[in-house]
């Protein structure tokens, strides 16, 4: 049964856009800059007014308030915003020192002040802050954009426990190709506001460098 | 008791204003064409002014009150609208002052006029417009200051306010600081003015009432009534149209809807 379901979206300039997601599936986006990528994630969040449908196993968005909605299909933004001084102030239900650690975060980085914090770090924290929500659907936008390569392949691994272990359907977008054959079972271009499927030219594109990421035991259990 | 003030009188204080406009020519300040301007609309809309209250004064019909009371609070509901950097659009940009301001200023005034002077009638234009006139300037300012306040840091702090979105966040958490804020700046002048009352500043109204022969502690007693009733009218109007304008930019979605406000052209 299909976890997540668009049918016939559409926001601004992207769309009509029909796709499901599977339970446990990686899907990647990539796309020019301004071709709606980021527009579609929102649309998909309900942040912005769209038509179209989009159906999380069987329960349509609009058949649940907005903020129901968007606890269970969570939207990461490619800049994680802040509102308070404090890290702690923004995780409500605390975080476990076994994920920050699995993003090479030490255990009292709930303690920091954001504004201390580097790039790297917030984009990091913003990450685990919704992924304590335990959310069944994670739309990512440029979730390691500003990441160096540990960091990446951390958050790469990170995000597939996550995957397997909740079943939870992942909407990747990427601007890299190697991180797209890595982490997603399927991968699409966002053309002229059209998806268009990435063929399965290279096989062996999905367990390269970072092959941990798609090891099917799960390891340590950070949640 | 009132000593009189004849036109000479009014045109020797009217030089003060021609020679401030000398001195703007001399400096080249730029301002004495506005200062001339401004110093004769106050002459022209205040006679005005005061020959409708003669006017309404002489004929104190409770329909003639309300119809000048209408007047002034659709004057006051433009000025609002005209004071927004950023307005709803639509008759919200209108509305959500006026109706703000009528459901504050009008209970005040209307409660004060029957509760506390309850004169006979309980509608004598002579308490009613000049009453209604103060509550409604400053419950105006006071509305003025706190949508702006809103709407500007919806729109500077847009990208935080949908972060919490993202998050799951309901509306009225998502926007609880930015409203909190807005009231505050809303309330602040008139806290100030009743904490500087009698120090630094002499009311306008009391100092009128004694210039007018009333003894100064009567006149200092209807100044603490206009103060507390300002403060209220100021106080809730604010809250009415602060909350009404926060609620207002999300949608039953709850999507934060920053295209329910446009920038005005000037």
């Amino acid at each position: 049964m299909p976890t997540l379901s668009l049918h016939q979206l559409r926001t601004r300039h992207v769309g009509p856009i029909d796709l499901d997601i599977a339970a446990g599936e990686c899907v990647c986006i990539r796309g020019a800059s301004g071709s709606g990528k980021s527009l579609l994630l929102r649309a998909i969040a309900d942040l912005d007014p769209h038509a179209g449908a989009a159906v999380l196993d069987g329960r349509a968005c609009a058949s649940m308030p907005g903020p129901a909605w968007r606890r269970q299909v969570a939207l990461v933004m490619a800049e994680g915003q802040w509102w308070a001084d404090s890290v702690g102030e923004h995780f409500p239900g605390g975080c476990t020192p076994a994920s920050l650690d699995r993003l090479g975060l030490p255990a009292d980085a709930l303690g920091w002040q954001v504004a201390r914090c580097s790039t790297g770090e917030r984009q990091r924290l913003a990450l685990l802050r919704t992924l304590m929500q335990q959310p069944a659907v994670l739309l990512l936008d440029e979730p390691t954009g500003n990441l160096d390569e540990d960091s990446t392949a951390r958050v790469e691994s990170l995000l597939g426990d996550y995957r397997r272990e909740h079943a939870a359907a992942l909407l990747w977008v990427s601007h890299d190709p190697r991180q797209a054959a890595r982490v997603a079972q399927r991968r699409f271009m966002l053309e002229d506001g059209r998806l268009v499927e990435e063929g399965e030219e290279e096989d062996g594109g999905e367990s390269t460098s970072v092959g941990h990421a798609r090891c099917p035991d799960a390891g340590d259990a950070a949640w | 008791m009132v000593i009189e003030l004849s036109v000479l009188d009014l045109a020797l204080a009217a030089l003060l204003i021609l020679a401030l406009a000398g001195v703007s020519l001399r400096l080249g300040l730029g301002i004495g064409q506005r200062l001339v301007v401004s110093a004769a609309r106050t002459t022209i809309q205040l006679l005005l002014i005061g020959l409708v209250l003669k006017l309404l004064f002489d004929n104190a019909h409770f329909l003639w009150v309300a119809a000048m009371a209408a007047v002034m609070i659709t004057a006051a509901g433009r000025e609002v609208m005209a004071r927004q950097k950023r307005r709803f659009v639509g008759w919200w940009g209108f509305g959500l002052g006026t109706l703000s301001m009528f459901v504050s200023s009008f209970t005040v005034s209307v409660l004060a006029l029957l509760v506390v002077i309850s004169n006979t009638p309980w509608y004598a234009p002579q308490y009613a417009i000049p009453l209604l006139g103060m509550v409604l300037g400053n419950t105006m300012n006071g509305i003025a200051l706190g949508l702006d306040r809103l709407t500007h840091e919806a729109s500077a702090r847009r990208a935080v306010l949908e972060a919490r979105l993202a998050l799951g966040q309901d509306w009225d958490e998502t926007i609880a600081d930015t409203r909190r804020e807005a009231i505050r700046v809303g309330m602040i002048p008139i806290i100030n003015a009743m904490a500087a009352a009698g120090i630094v500043s002499l009311p306008g109204m009391m100092t009128g009432q004694i210039l007018a022969g009333t003894p100064p502690v009567e006149a200092v007693k209807y100044q603490i009534l206009v103060m507390f009733l300002i403060a209220g009218g100021t106080g809730f109007g604010t809250v009415v149209a602060v909350s009404l304008g926060a609620r207002r930019l999300f949608d039953e979605r709850q999507r934060l809807r920053l295209d329910r406000l446009r920038t005005s052209a000037d």
